[in-house]
């Protein structure tokens, strides 16, 4: 029982790291541009295909393929940014609908790029072996795993740096706080809204491409993590990426417990109605900021 | 007296038109035009929830509360279609008001978002116990709808095609009337007053929460209606059919068509399964040209299209009256 627990946790850690990294990036292209991107899943599911295409079909080593598919999402996300949320900049509803119709066309994208078959597809994973957890027989974790977490910490904590350490960041937060004030201050929010999509489509690419050899690789692939990052960033307080991390945190250990003790459907529904709670109850989430009048 | 007429002509003949469609279409194509009718009520009533200004994710998922009760009440209680349908829709209604208490309490993003979860709760709820709903392969052997006369020895089998598109056609066209009826109503003002000015609407006594209430309501009333007419047409409801992507499917129909008259969702609805059956080899591109009109008709046309029947109205108008009026939507 106590390998279980401990085995359990490990999972609800890995599970927890690239569920932050797609929060994270949800909510740094609502902090700046207050649209929710309804596609953010389907650009997750781009960067696993990515890591399918060049990994998998090509053979690039598998932190080459991870980088260019980083790069190549982070691109659709400037496109998306470029093309159809800048025109829609007074309009969230608006944004919301583009993400909606680029949700629809990458679908198919992906379909049509895996051969026009659902079938799903399978990533060699570069990494094989486990490594016993506090060196106890039962709990182990296979490296490739071990990865994802690697990953999401690098990444996350480059982000950190990035938006506390930098002028570039701090402008952003900025924007993120308040895009007018920031525009008043010079802030050019059509850069940063820019920066915020490139980012954040970045992040949710980097999560897919990390959980690519662990999953099968599909179109539809992106739903699930889009409801459990909407969840996410409800109860972590939209607009706060610590917030999303906590809730991350706190949200996957959860499911995780109950998706391995109960069952995983039960697991979905109680997390759903957990947010419907904080939503009538404290719709500003854990660490969120009260939305001003 | 001849412009009194008028139209009442005009609804004799389209009366008339939609009546001979059944002898008129291959057999496939009336397939599509029941679900065509049946997808007009839910976008219909979908636009009844649109106008207090709230966007709900739940709509489909009302849809399938209304199927599913329906469905069961047919199967596990032997009850007609003619009394587990309206059953069914009283149920979904009832389900809705106790629905809209947490749910009134957000509002935009939060509203949408909360709907959403709603909905996925419910569906999970229904992929999670296979008793009574079936779990992931849903409820099927659904007995179509009958009807008794009686004259007739047999009671009529309302499931064959033909016939049921006169079911639907009939169950369907009341709905719509009820539901313009509502619209050209007070309450119907006041829902417009709320979407407009919600604020304002409150601050002259309007009790907003009790409007917008009873629009989630009335909605969800008749997405029950229309789901129940799917399940007992198709025989089976699955978890599937009222899914997230069958829900932005609505959402593109609606927004295509604009969602500020009563006549807007109907446009796109019709118009975007017209093209679908241009594109009907395609089936898989379906997606890819959804995305691609939805993309444009906000970009371009962000009233949808009937901004261009309320233009070209207008430019009628003005042309008759040699008057030039300001145009509508401007």
């Amino acid at each position: 029982m106590f390998e279980l627990i401990l085995q359990t946790s490990v999972n609800a850690l890995v599970a927890s790291s690239f569920t932050a990294l797609v929060a994270v990036g949800l909510v740094l292209i609502f902090g700046v541009m207050g649209i929710v991107n309804f596609a953010h899943g389907e650009l997750y599911m781009a960067g696993a295909f990515a890591v399918w295409h060049l990994h998998s079909v090509l053979a690039w080593p598998f932190l080459l393929s991870l980088a260019v598919a980083i790069l190549i999402v982070a691109a659709i996300g400037a496109v998306m940014e470029r093309l159809l949320f800048r025109p829609m900049r007074s309009n969230p509803l608006g944004g919301l609908i583009m993400s909606v119709g680029t949700l629809f066309i990458l679908q198919v994208v992906a379909l049509e790029f895996g051969g026009g078959t659902g079938r799903a597809k399978h990533v060699t994973p570069p990494w094989r072996g486990v490594v016993e957890v506090f060196g106890i027989d039962g709990v182990t974790v296979p490296i490739q795993r071990l990865a994802v977490i690697g990953i999401s910490v690098v990444l996350l904590g480059g982000l950190w740096l990035f938006l506390h350490r930098t002028k570039a960041g701090w402008a952003l937060r900025a924007c993120a706080q308040d895009p007018e004030a920031a525009a008043l201050q010079g802030i050019s929010i059509d850069r940063f809204s820019l920066l915020a999509m490139v980012l954040g489509a970045g992040l949710a690419g980097a999560a897919g491409a990390a959980m690519s050899p662990l999953l099968p690789v599909e179109p539809s692939m992106g739903h699930a993590v889009i409801v459990t990052a909407f969840i996410v960033i409800i109860v972590g307080g939209i607009g706060s990426i610590e917030g999303a991390v906590l809730a991350s945190v706190i949200y996957t250990f959860f499911d995780t417990f109950v998706t391995t003790f109960v069952d995983g459907t039960i697991a979905s529904i109680l997390g759903l109605l957990i947010m419907m709670l904080v939503l009538v109850i404290k719709p500003t989430g854990l660490m969120g900021v009260q939305e001003k009048v | 007296m001849g412009i009194a007429l008028r139209p009442w002509i005009a609804a004799i003949l389209l009366a008339a038109g939609l009546a001979s469609v059944p002898f008129l279409v291959k057999p496939y194509q009336l397939d599509i035009a029941i679900f065509l009718l049946i997808n007009l009520l839910v976008v219909v009533s979908y636009r009844l929830v649109t106008i207090t200004g709230e966007w709900s994710l739940a709509h489909v998922v009302m849809m399938g509360v209304g199927a599913y009760t329906s469905a069961l009440l047919a199967k596990r209680a032997g009850l007609d279609f003619w009394l587990s349908m309206p059953l069914a829709a009283l149920f979904t209604a009832a389900f809705a008001f106790v629905l809209s208490f947490p749910l009134f309490r957000m509002k935009s993003f939060y509203f949408l978002i909360g709907s959403f979860a709603a909905g996925e709760a419910i569906r999970l709820t229904w992929i999670r116990f296979y008793v009574p709903f079936g779990g992931p392969k849903g409820l099927t052997l659904i007995p179509p709808p009958q009807l008794s006369l009686p004259w007739l020895q047999d009671p009529i089998n309302l499931g064959r095609p033909v016939n049921f598109y006169f079911l639907a056609l009939i169950i369907v066209g009341l709905s719509l009337l009820i539901l313009w009826r509502i619209e050209r109503s007070r309450i119907g003002l006041t829902l417009q007053a709320i979407h407009w000015r919600d604020i304002l609407a409150e601050s002259v006594g309007v009790n907003t929460w009790r409007y917008r209430t009873l629009a989630l309501v009335v909605a969800s009333f008749f997405a029950a209606v229309s789901g129940a007419l799917l399940g007992h047409y198709v025989g089976a409801v699955t978890p599937t059919r009222f899914g997230l992507h069958i829900m932005l499917y609505v959402l593109v129909w609606v927004i295509v068509g604009g969602t500020r008259t009563f006549y807007g969702p109907i446009l796109g609805v019709v118009t975007l399964s017209i093209i679908d059956e241009f594109i009907r080899e395609f089936e898989q591109y379906r997606p890819l040209i959804y995305g691609l009109i939805l993309i444009l008709t906000v970009r371009f046309l962000p009233q949808g299209l009937e901004s261009l029947v309320l233009k070209a109205l207008a430019g009628l108008r003005s042309r008759n009256s040699q008057v030039s009026q300001p145009v509508a939507g401007e």
